[in-house]
């Protein structure tokens, strides 16, 4: 019961999403969304898929969607004019198909369906950590991770390179001013001891539990990003050099263990059997930081200021 | 004991959830954005608080119980300050609605 009317008001929300023509609302829609899903990720038991798509999803991508949305709000009223019916029932037609790929291949699975789950699960006392979420990102399918934390690097890069030659090396973001006795500014000095708490707990708990590097870095981000907009802190110039090495700290020590692995292990990426969980542990750690600098910065935006002021 | 737990649950959590009706009730039927902010506010932190003291005696165990509180406790931090964040840009927009 509570699962239909889940996912009527997903779908209900999804169109509504699409169909509402001011950005604003789509994104507040999407944001709510993104909320409900992780509602859904829940109910399927994937609590570490929830606590991403609600910390990702409804959390930090709402606000760099927020962030668009405000800046597109002026050339939104100029342009009126609609896309013709024939593209707009192409982009559907395409949409369209797509889904019914995914639900093709998510409904029609081969009978008995390929999974590897059984052997995850045999092989679960092999790295000392029992999530099996975490043995697999880190330990059986740790080159996929090692690339998705590079994609972070290269998503920060791109972001940079928008930004303008007299402010290159400079500040991201515009300087944010808030009422020092106001009551974001309270929030800001309240929240984030307890914030960062909670964004080691999730990492650390990660081992054993659903958490990992990318939810508790995500939480760490958004402690950064309160103090950024209450005014407390301003952005890194992007030239400094702790910054750059903060960036590349968690894919970094990751390469470097796995190319340990080459010289003292069977191959890239084999952690040695007895420090398995120290070396995944300081590879989150480090990734943990990496994950958090990244996100805070993607939200930041590109370089606007030179670093003086 | 058990039975006294449930009665506490089954006292506390409707209880929530009517405060929770009533606050929604208001944000669609009350004209502007400050009364709108004012029935949602009170009504979901307290819906919120007798969700949280239903659930309390079907924890297993204290850890979660201070869990639990934490929660509302952060609740009602954001709430209070995302209303009166709220509150502020609707005044200084003038609107008002």
């Amino acid at each position: 019961m509570f699962e239909i009317a889940l996912a009527v008001v997903v779908l209900g929300l999804a169109i509504w999403t699409i169909a509402v023509p001011d950005t604003y609302s789509a994104t507040v829609g999407f944001i709510a969304y993104g909320l409900l899903v992780a509602l859904i990720w829940v109910r399927l038991d994937a609590v570490d898929v929830a606590l991403t798509e609600a910390a990702i999803g409804g959390g930090l991508g709402g606000v760099v969607l927020l962030g668009a949305a405000a800046r597109l709000r002026g050339t939104e009223a100029m342009t009126n004019e609609r896309p013709s019916l024939t593209v707009r029932l192409s982009a559907a037609a395409l949409s369209a198909s797509i889904a019914a790929a995914l639900a093709v291949a998510i409904l029609l699975p081969p009978n008995p369906a390929p999974t590897l789950a059984p052997e995850v699960v045999s092989n679960a006392g092999a790295t000392g950590m029992a999530n099996p979420v975490t043995n697999v990102l880190m330990a059986f399918r740790a080159m996929d991770t090692m690339l998705e934390k590079v994609v972070l690097l290269l998503a920060i890069v791109g972001v940079w390179s928008l930004a303008s030659d007299q402010a290159w090396g400079g500040r991201p973001g515009p300087r944010h001013q808030a009422d020092p006795n106001g009551v974001l500014a309270f929030l800001a000095r309240l929240l984030p001891p307890a914030g960062i708490v909670v964004g080691i707990y999730i990492l650390w708990t990660g081992a054993d539990h659903p958490g990992g590097a990318f939810q508790g870095g995500a939480v760490l981000a958004s402690m950064w990003l309160l103090v950024i907009m209450a005014g407390l802190m301003d952005t890194p110039p992007v030239r400094s050099r702790w910054l750059r090495l903060v960036l590349v700290a968690g894919p970094g020590l990751f390469l470097v263990v796995g190319l340990g692995g080459i010289c003292f292990g069977s191959a890239f990426l084999a952690y040695p059997a007895a420090f398995a969980k120290p070396l995944i542990l300081s590879i989150e750690a480090a990734m943990l930081l990496t994950i958090a600098t990244t996100l805070g910065l993607l939200l930041a935006g590109a370089p606007e200021r030179s670093a003086e002021r | 004991m058990s039975v006294a737990r449930d009665i506490i649950t089954v006292a506390a959590v409707p209880a929530g959830v009517f405060f929770f009706f009533a606050g929604t009730v208001g944000l669609l039927r009350f004209p502007d954005t400050l009364t709108r902010l004012h029935a949602l506010s009170k009504a979901d932190n307290l819906g919120l608080g007798f969700v949280v003291l239903g659930l309390l005696p079907q924890t297993g165990g204290l850890r979660d119980g201070l869990k639990l509180i934490s929660i509302w406790m952060f609740v009602l931090l954001a709430g209070a300050t995302v209303s009166q964040l709220i509150a502020r840009a609707a005044r200084q927009s003038g609107s008002g609605r």
